[in-house]
């Protein structure tokens, strides 16, 4: 049996938002586009006909309930549900509008070019330098030692680390505090140079100033590069993002400019959930 | 609109919209009873509204208070930051109308032992019904929030634009046909000019209103709302 319940509005919302035929109003390509991306576990489906452009060079924020699909979608993004067995994923997405489930498509390559700093931190258990150095080498970023050092080093600052490890870059990365193993990972997603940077809730384990830190770098890196960042603080979404999108029991409910999401919001359901009024 | 999921921030929300419709209330009160101290010069009258001020300005601070500590704990959202921001400028819109107010009733202890042209005292007394009016529909407005009723407000003020431009020709035409009629002439003048700001206010306060209910800002008609 299906256990997933969605009410009947869930479903009528999607069916009235337009169809990926009509032309968007922004002339740019966007970075990546999701056309009716649905993803089951096993035989329960967590998602449901998602359809969302994410901007070049813009910060999106997924946006919805615990559970609603927002890991799920953001896996999406660089295959990582490929490394889930029961995870299949129907539907089209595209970078630089190139099919990324295609056969022919290395997913190594893939990862490198969408990075993920994922909802729990995952160190490797290897030193805090090599877990930096890691992709850069691997990707053949640094030819010489000093060059290594150098991307380890601006990584980790850029990241917020540095200062507090700078002394012991030898140590197991495991070994840190949970909000400092969170910095580690960013600090390793940016590393490689990635052209889109996936976030799930990156700040959750840290305190005001490394949260702090890290949404000046997310403004940084949007620059360079497309950042697409899941968050449970509205707050959070509301100062890093351009857009934002609210997803609920694995629909995409609504999508707009952020401003708009936060002060006016078209959708009850967003309504209800940025101001707390979820039952 | 259904209940928060923490109780105590509906209780602060209501307590913030109640709070301003007292003080609407209240700004109500004292607006007329400067105008009828003004028109049936009773200086009694006006000393109370000039000492009642005092608790205008103190709700006005409170009710800015309250705003800003629901801002700081909740960080309200959408609707709900709507209202508190509403609730921020009207208050201070209100204190402004209770200043106005407090200069109209200076006004009438100024003017208590002289004689009132009728027909210049008539033309005061439909311009001052003419802002209370406003003032009480906006504050209607605002208890229902009704955003047409706020609109029918907005544009209402042209009204009392025109009404204060032909009193205050009015009034030049007195003061040119009898010097003697200047020392009371200016202090009309002065009145009819802060009850047309108070219809500027009761604008302010219907874009607020617009603004809270809809999330949009009221379009700027092509002709700006106060030309006084
Ligand atoms: N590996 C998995 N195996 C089975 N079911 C899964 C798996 N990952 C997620 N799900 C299910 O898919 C749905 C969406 O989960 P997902 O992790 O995407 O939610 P989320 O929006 O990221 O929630 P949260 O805010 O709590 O992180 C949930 O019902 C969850 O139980
Ligand atoms: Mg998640």
């Amino acid at each position: 049996m299906n256990d997933i319940s969605h009410s009947p509005s869930a479903a009528k919302a999607t069916a009235t938002k337009a169809p990926p035929e009509v032309p968007q109003e922004s002339a740019a390509v966007p970075k990546m586009r999701a056309e009716k991306v649905s993803v089951h576990y096993a035989d329960k489906q967590a998602l449901f006909d998602v359809d969302l452009d994410v901007p070049e060079n813009q910060v999106i924020s997924l946006i919805g309930p615990s559970g609603c699909g927002k890991s799920t979608f953001l896996r999406c993004l660089n295959r990582m549900n490929d490394t889930i067995d029961i995870a299949r994923v129907s539907g089209h997405i595209t970078l630089d509008g190139e099919n990324i489930y295609d056969k022919a498509l290395d997913v190594v390559e893939l990862r490198a070019r969408v990075g993920m700093v994922f909802q729990k931190p995952n160190p490797f258990p290897k030193s805090i330098f090599e877990n930096v150095a890691y992709g850069p080498r691997i990707h053949g970023l640094a030819s010489a030692k000093r060059d290594l050092e150098e991307i380890v080093a601006t990584s980790l600052q850029r990241a917020g680390l540095f200062n507090e490890v700078k002394d012991r870059l030898d140590e197991p990365g495991t070994g840190l505090s949970g909000g400092q193993q969170q910095r580690l990972c960013i600090a390793r997603a940016i590393a490689v140079n990635p052209e889109v940077i996936l976030m799930d809730e990156p700040c959750s384990a840290l305190d005001p100033i490394a949260t702090a830190k890290v949404e000046e770098l997310i403004d940084e890196l949007r620059e360079n590069y497309t950042i697409v960042i899941v968050t449970h603080s509205m707050q959070q979404a509301a100062r890093v993002s351009q857009r934002t999108a609210m997803f609920h029991l694995g629909y995409l409910v609504e999508e707009g400019p952020t401003d708009m999401m936060f002060t006016n919001p078209t959708d009850k359901r967003t309504q209800d959930y940025i101001t707390g009024r979820f039952g | 609109m259904s209940e928060h999921i923490v109780t105590s921030y509906d209780e602060e929300l209501r307590e913030l919209a109640r709070s301003i419709a007292e003080m609407g209330g209240l700004v109500e009160q004292q607006l007329d009873d400067a105008v009828n101290a003004l028109l049936s010069t009773n200086s009694q009258l006006a000393q109370d509204v000039i000492l009642g001020d005092r608790q205008i300005n103190q709700m006005h601070y409170q009710i800015e208070e309250r705003a800003i500590l629901v801002i700081a704990k909740r960080q309200p959202m959408a609707q709900d930051l709507r209202e508190t921001v509403a609730a921020i400028r009207i208050s201070h819109d209100l204190e402004r109308v209770g200043d106005l107010g407090k200069n109209i009733a200076k006004r009438a202890l100024a003017i208590e032992d002289q004689r009132m042209n009728h027909q210049l005292r008539r033309g005061v007394e439909h311009l001052a019904s003419l802002g209370l009016r406003q003032l009480k529909d906006v504050l209607d407005a605002y208890g229902s929030r009704d955003v047409q009723k706020a609109i029918s407000v907005w544009r209402s003020d042209d009204e009392i634009d025109a009404m204060y431009v032909s009193l205050f020709r009015e009034m030049l035409t007195y003061m040119m046909e009898d010097p003697r009629n200047i020392g009371m002439c200016t202090h009309l003048l002065f009145c009819a000019k802060n009850i047309e700001r108070i219809g500027d206010h009761a604008t302010n306060i219907a874009e607020t209103i617009t603004y809270l209910v809809t999330g949009k800002q009221m379009e700027r008609a092509a002709t700006a709302p106060s030309a006084g």
